[in-house]
């Protein structure tokens, strides 16, 4: 697809003087399959989003800067901090994620490539799960490498850093799901960000009741394997059902 | 088949059945809100172990199904806005969602109310109303998400899509805080967990169910009304009859 | 009847205060959103009179001239 929107633009911009020539040229004709379209989408999304670096950083300076309130407001006793760790990190982990969200289609919102990829023959909830799958791995995925290092700083139980990461990381994907889906229908709106976070929250409770509960789990040694399964269901549910309603939502967002 | 739906569909056509229908419903609704009250607060016995505060229970419960039900049907008028683009599903949607989030509240409040005697605290994470408040934040969103438009045909569909989301997620969230409430289970008295109730207390419930249910149907019916009269404003067969009733207006003025 | 007396009934053994304000607070709820949709019917039907009204009078001046 990036290819093919390059080549039409230049070929539309010599139409004038050399129409004889272009037609005696035949048009190089794309493989315009699914996979082609999606691995473009990934691939333009990641350069884009490592262009620039600060702002990936953006989320993981927020989430060790709100863990790192929490012994300054409560108490830096390290017992009462292990026994609210595993759900502090969640919690932060999971506005990281929110406050992030909104980057999600804003720049391609703003700049008009976003009604190019409606126009894009290819079925609009693929691409948008590549975008999607684009904004994990870049903010759910470091959030969750990054847990344990601050559990430390919590004083979380031994034994748990190794599901704090795999909930998170679990975790997090059906969170960029479920959060696409709101960042898709505010994205049109001006104001957006407050009322994101209004539509999205009570979504996010059930992956948060979960992933909170492995880590304890963890933490009580009682087994984790239920909580990780139901997160992976969570997580398979969105992934089937969260695309076609970025896609609406896409779709009213630009048509409105 | 079709006709029939799309001949539903029409704003005029609506208008004039619900004009019929609407007086039923709000007699219904009327009858049975207090013949329940009056059973359920005078006449039902005192549960033997709350004695008398559980009376609540006939405003509490019947609120808490409504919030529901209404949550779906709002999902379900969204769906058949968004497919069969009938635009009277639509205001009915967004007439809807403000009674739901006022019925959600209801329940909270009277659940929270009833559990000052029962468990000595005004709030408590009990499982039904974690859910309950949960789905009030959903109503509040899908409000707001509404509100934020400014071309109506987005909005509209934009709410649809919401309210369809949300409505996906209503047994997700209520299963997941059930389970999460097991597991932090405190020990004392929960307000879900109802010994089978003697019919003398059971049948006052299930007539004040029922009148929230005609006084949602009836409350719809008028405020869709309204939002035809509010949307439909320029059409000719509102201006005609406005004009019916306008015209009469004159004809006292000339004499 | 379960009760003996009014003052009984409204004293609801003790639990007066939790279950009067729970059905006060339900009933005034209802009755206000009733209110509020009958205001907003009329303020409607008014402010639709009152266009047509003015629309009438401006075709009967046009007609006039």
């Amino acid at each position: 697809m990036h290819s093919s929107l390059h080549g039409a633009s230049h070929s539309s911009s010599q139409a004038s003087d050399a129409t004889q020539q272009v037609l005696a040229v035949p048009l190089r004709e794309h493989k315009g399959g699914l996979m082609i379209a999606v691995k473009a989408t990934l691939v333009r999304d990641l350069t884009l989003l490592l262009r620039r670096r600060g702002e990936v950083l953006n989320p993981l300076v927020f989430f060790a800067l709100v863990i790192t309130l929490f012994p300054i407001a409560i108490s830096p006793d390290p017992e009462l901090l292990a026994v609210i760790a595993p759900g502090l990190l969640w919690v932060a982990a999971l506005l990281a994620a929110l406050l992030s969200l909104d980057s999600l289609f804003r720049s391609d919102y703003d700049d008009g490539s976003l009604e190019q990829l409606l126009l894009a023959p290819q079925p609009l909830a693929a691409l948008s799960l590549a975008k999607v799958a684009v904004h994990w791995l870049l903010t759910g995925l470091p959030l969750a490498l990054m847990a344990p290092i601050l559990g430390i700083m919590l004083a979380l139980p031994a034994g748990s850093y190794a599901v704090l990461a795999l909930s998170l990381a679990l975790g997090t994907a059906s969170l960029s799901l479920i959060g696409a889906i709101g960042a898709a229908l505010t994205v049109g709106l001006a104001r957006g960000g407050v009322l994101l976070s209004l539509l999205v929250l009570p979504l996010y409770i059930p992956v948060l009741i979960f992933g909170a509960g492995a880590v304890q789990a963890a933490i009580f040694g009682d087994g984790v394997a239920a909580h990780l399964a139901i997160l992976g269901a969570l997580l398979a549910a969105s992934l089937m059902l969260a695309p076609w309603a970025i896609a609406a939502s896409l779709r009213i967002s630009i048509n409105g | 088949m079709w006709a029939f739906i799309h001949k539903l569909g029409s704003p005029k056509w609506f208008y004039t059945i619900s004009a019929k229908l609407q007086p039923w419903f709000w007699a219904a609704a009327v009858l049975l809100l207090v013949v329940g009250s009056l059973w359920g607060l005078a006449f039902a016995p005192a549960d033997y172990q709350q004695g008398n505060s559980f009376r609540i229970i006939y405003v509490h419960v019947p609120a808490a199904f409504l919030a529901q039900s209404i949550f779906i049907a709002m999902a379900v008028s969204g769906l058949v806005f968004m497919v069969w683009k009938i635009k009277v599903a639509d205001m009915a949607a967004a007439v809807m969602a403000p009674l739901g989030a006022a019925m959600t509240f209801v329940a909270l409040f009277s659940g929270a109310v009833w559990g000052v005697p029962t468990w000595g605290t005004w709030w408590m994470w009990d499982a039904r109303l974690t859910s309950m408040l949960i789905l009030l934040f959903l109503y509040l969103g899908v409000i707001a998400l509404r509100g934020a438009f400014t071309s109506r045909d987005s909005a509209s569909r934009a709410a649809s899509v919401l309210a369809m989301v949300g409505v996906i997620n209503i047994p997700i969230i209520k299963y997941s805080v059930d389970w999460w409430y097991t597991l932090h289970q405190p020990a004392s008295f929960t307000l879900t967990s109802r010994p089978t109730m003697p019919t003398e207390m059971w049948l006052p419930l299930v007539i004040m169910v029922l009148g929230f249910y005609s006084f949602f149907i009836a409350l719809t019916l008028m405020r869709t009304r309204s939002e035809i009269l509010r949307r439909e404003a320029n059409k000719r067969w509102v201006q005609d009859l406005v004009n019916g009733q306008v015209v009469n207006v004159h004809a006292e003025e000339a004499r | 009847m379960a009760f003996d007396s009014l003052a009984e009934f409204l004293a609801m053994g003790g639990h007066a205060p939790y279950v009067w304000s729970a059905w006060g607070v339900t009933a005034l709820l209802l009755l206000a959103i009733v209110w509020h949709a009958r205001a907003e019917q009329r303020q409607l039907l008014k402010g639709l009179k009152r266009r047509a009204r003015r629309e009438n009078r401006a075709r009967r001046v046009a007609n006039d001239a």
